[in-house]
């Protein structure tokens, strides 16, 4: 398996009292909330774990792109990356993803991943997303043209890596009269690009398609949803006509472990408890603004809602029998992850070995146990 | 009496229309929400006129055309509409969205209006007076707060909602997401073209408007040539719903003048 650290650089002294007079921890929670001082302090201690993830052996590093939150501060994920390339020498650095829907040029995108490839000399990986429907609230961009957006500016920018330039793009959403990257990608024809996903059907069929073959990556899911989508994109790559590589699938946990089951439990309750409920956590209209989502999924999305009733706070050992997290001993981990891997031959493993409000001593114990102790047994 | 329920055929799209009553022709264009039941108010207009309520392409049960991109496609969709209708001009009377999409016809072309009515009609941006945000409202703020009176939210709350009731919400949402979430609820360009709305105008709005607080009823009053404009007390996002005697007396009265 491919490992990967990823960051989300959650605002951690956040207070939580304050935060549940808001309706979301996301768009409306007052800015007041976040000191600068301790936000500095945030900042240095991830890009530190980042940074000891590639001593540690990760093959990966990855950071993500959200805005007005406290659930993620990097608004500007590529200014992370470029921090970490001058820092790092050998992991590749993963920017999973940029929203492409929420810009108004995705040309300067194209250049900027184009920058970091050349900065990093071919480290880089890239990954294309919608955004969360929170960011529709924050940006404007409307939600009913989403998908529409995101398959123009992908195209675009894809193109701008790829065609020779200057050319013009006409899309209804983008018509750019000089598509002229300087500089152009180090990697060729251009880096990888990523695609997490909920595990949408339209995205599935898209990412499969075998002009793409894009790894598709389920992003905290319970466990049977992981298999059932990354089963999908396999059956629909052999619709296609071809087997998927490993290399193609792969899925994104929490994952905390200690020497025992109850330790584990113990030390990544409140992490993954304050992750859930307090910093994802979102009103539905928030989270799926009308056309984020096909009508007919958001239709069924609404049904289950009205059957399930008033949500409630998620704890963490319903979060652990679901297996939208992964915490235990060693050999806990271990057995969880292997057998994950076998029922789906998923190839990428994306861990969040930080979440929520877990302090810098507990992140890096947990990272040092999990490269010791269980990176080494899935290792092909 | 119930208005009847027929489709009606403009161009390449279905729509569903209630009609009702004899007399001057008024077409009444719906909110956001969509084309509710026959309501009292439509009942006394009809008592004096011919009134047609289409439901907008998009909406409910009628076509929705992937032509439909923003708001200047429904206002040309309704000039043909008008165009194809048996009439020389109709009395126009829209309703938020409905009235955004009157005042796009209406700056394009008055030649088939008799007369306009604008009921607390989305379209400007008055700045420094943000429209309320009922894309972040959850289901029952967006009740309670198109209401003054809360005793008609508490009622339209307790009503149940079958599964294909919320299939037809959801899918209006979409729409009305379209329509009006960016720019939100507003044409730049409207503003600067209302003068060349030429036929009798008026805008009638609820003092206790949450979504677009009743300041935005001045800035049609003073952009419109000749409109009148007025402000009911104690009345919410909806006059029609909500003080229908009144909404629907000026609407007569400006029927009977043109």
């Amino acid at each position: 398996m491919q490992f990967t650290f990823f960051h989300l650089m959650p605002y951690r002294p956040l207070d939580m009292v304050e935060r549940h007079k808001h309706r979301s921890g996301w768009v409306v929670l007052p800015n007041a909330l976040y000191d600068p001082k301790k936000g500095a302090d945030e900042y240095q201690s991830y890009i530190d774990q980042l940074v000891y993830a590639e001593k540690l052996g990760f093959d990966v590093i990855a950071v993500n792109e959200h805005h007005q939150t406290a659930y993620g501060l990097m608004p500007a994920p590529n200014l992370i990356a470029a921090n970490l390339i001058a820092r790092t020498s050998k992991a590749k650095i993963a920017i999973i993803g940029r929203a492409l829907p929420l810009v108004n040029n995705p040309v300067n995108i194209a250049e900027e991943f184009a920058m970091l490839d050349n900065l990093s000399r071919g480290r880089i990986v890239t990954g294309f997303v919608r955004g969360i429907g929170n960011e529709y609230h924050s940006t404007g961009i409307n939600p009913f043209f989403s998908h529409e957006r995101y398959q123009e500016a992908h195209d675009l920018i894809v193109q701008a890596w790829t065609k020779p330039g200057p050319f013009s793009f006409e899309g209804e959403h983008f018509n750019i009269r000089y598509v002229n990257l300087w500089p152009r990608p180090y990697q060729s024809p251009h880096p990888e690009i990523w695609i997490p996903s909920m595990g949408s059907s339209e995205t599935v069929k898209w990412a499969a398609a075998p002009e793409r073959k894009y790894p598709f990556l389920v992003t905290f899911s319970a466990r049977d949803l992981i298999a059932r989508y990354l089963n999908a994109y396999r059956d629909q790559a052999r619709a296609y006509g071809y087997e998927a590589s490993p290399n193609q699938v792969g899925f994104a946990s929490p994952v905390y472990v200690a020497d025992t089951d109850e330790r584990a439990r113990k030390e990544a309750a409140a992490g993954i408890e304050t992750l859930f409920n307090d910093f994802l956590a979102t009103p539905f209209q928030m989270l799926l603004p009308p056309g984020y989502s096909a009508l007919q999924s958001m239709k069924n999305t609404m049904r289950m809602r009205k059957a399930l009733g008033a949500t409630k706070r998620h704890t963490i050992d319903e979060l652990m029998a679901s297996g939208t997290v992964v915490v235990g001993s060693p050999k806990t981990v271990r057995d969880h992850l292997a057998r994950l891997r076998d029922d789906t031959q998923a190839g990428k493993l994306i861990t969040m070995l930080q979440f929520g409000t877990l302090s810098d001593e507990l992140t890096k114990r947990n990272m040092e146990m999990f490269a010791s102790e269980v990176m080494p047994h899935l290792r092909d | 009496m119930p208005g009847t329920e027929s489709k009606h055929k403009v161009r390449d799209v279905n729509v569903r229309m209630l009609r009702g009553g004899d007399g001057p022709p008024v077409l009444f264009l719906h909110g956001a929400n969509g084309l509710p039941q026959w309501l009292p108010f439509f009942e006394m207009i009809a008592a004096r006129c011919d009134l047609r309520v289409p439901e907008h392409p998009g909406y409910g049960t009628s076509d929705n055309p992937a032509w439909l991109r923003d708001i200047g496609d429904l206002a040309m969709y309704y000039l043909d509409f008008l165009d194809a209708l048996d009439e020389p001009k109709v009395h126009l009377v829209g309703q938020s969205l409905g009235g955004w999409t009157a005042a796009e016809m209406a700056v394009r072309n008055c030649t088939r209006i008799a007369s306009l009515t604008l009921l607390g009609p989305a379209g400007l941006r008055v700045k420094g007076i943000p429209c309320g945000d009922n894309f972040i409202w959850d289901a029952e703020e967006n009740v309670r707060n198109l209401f003054h009176d809360q005793s008609i939210a508490d009622r339209l709350l307790a009503m149940p909602v079958s599964d294909d009731d919320a299939d037809i919400a959801l899918g209006n949402r979409f729409t009305t997401a379209k329509l009006g979430w960016q720019p939100r609820w507003y044409s730049p360009a409207l503003e600067r073209w209302l003068h060349r709305i030429t036929v009798p105008t008026q805008v009638i709005w609820g003092e206790n408007d949450k979504l677009f607080p009743k300041d935005y009823a001045a800035r049609w009053g003073e952009r419109i040539p000749g409109c009148t404009v007025t402000v009911i007390p104690e009345c919410g996002h909806i006059p029609a719903i909500e003080k229908p005697d009144i909404t629907a007396k000026k609407v007569l009265e400006l029927v009977g003048r043109s």
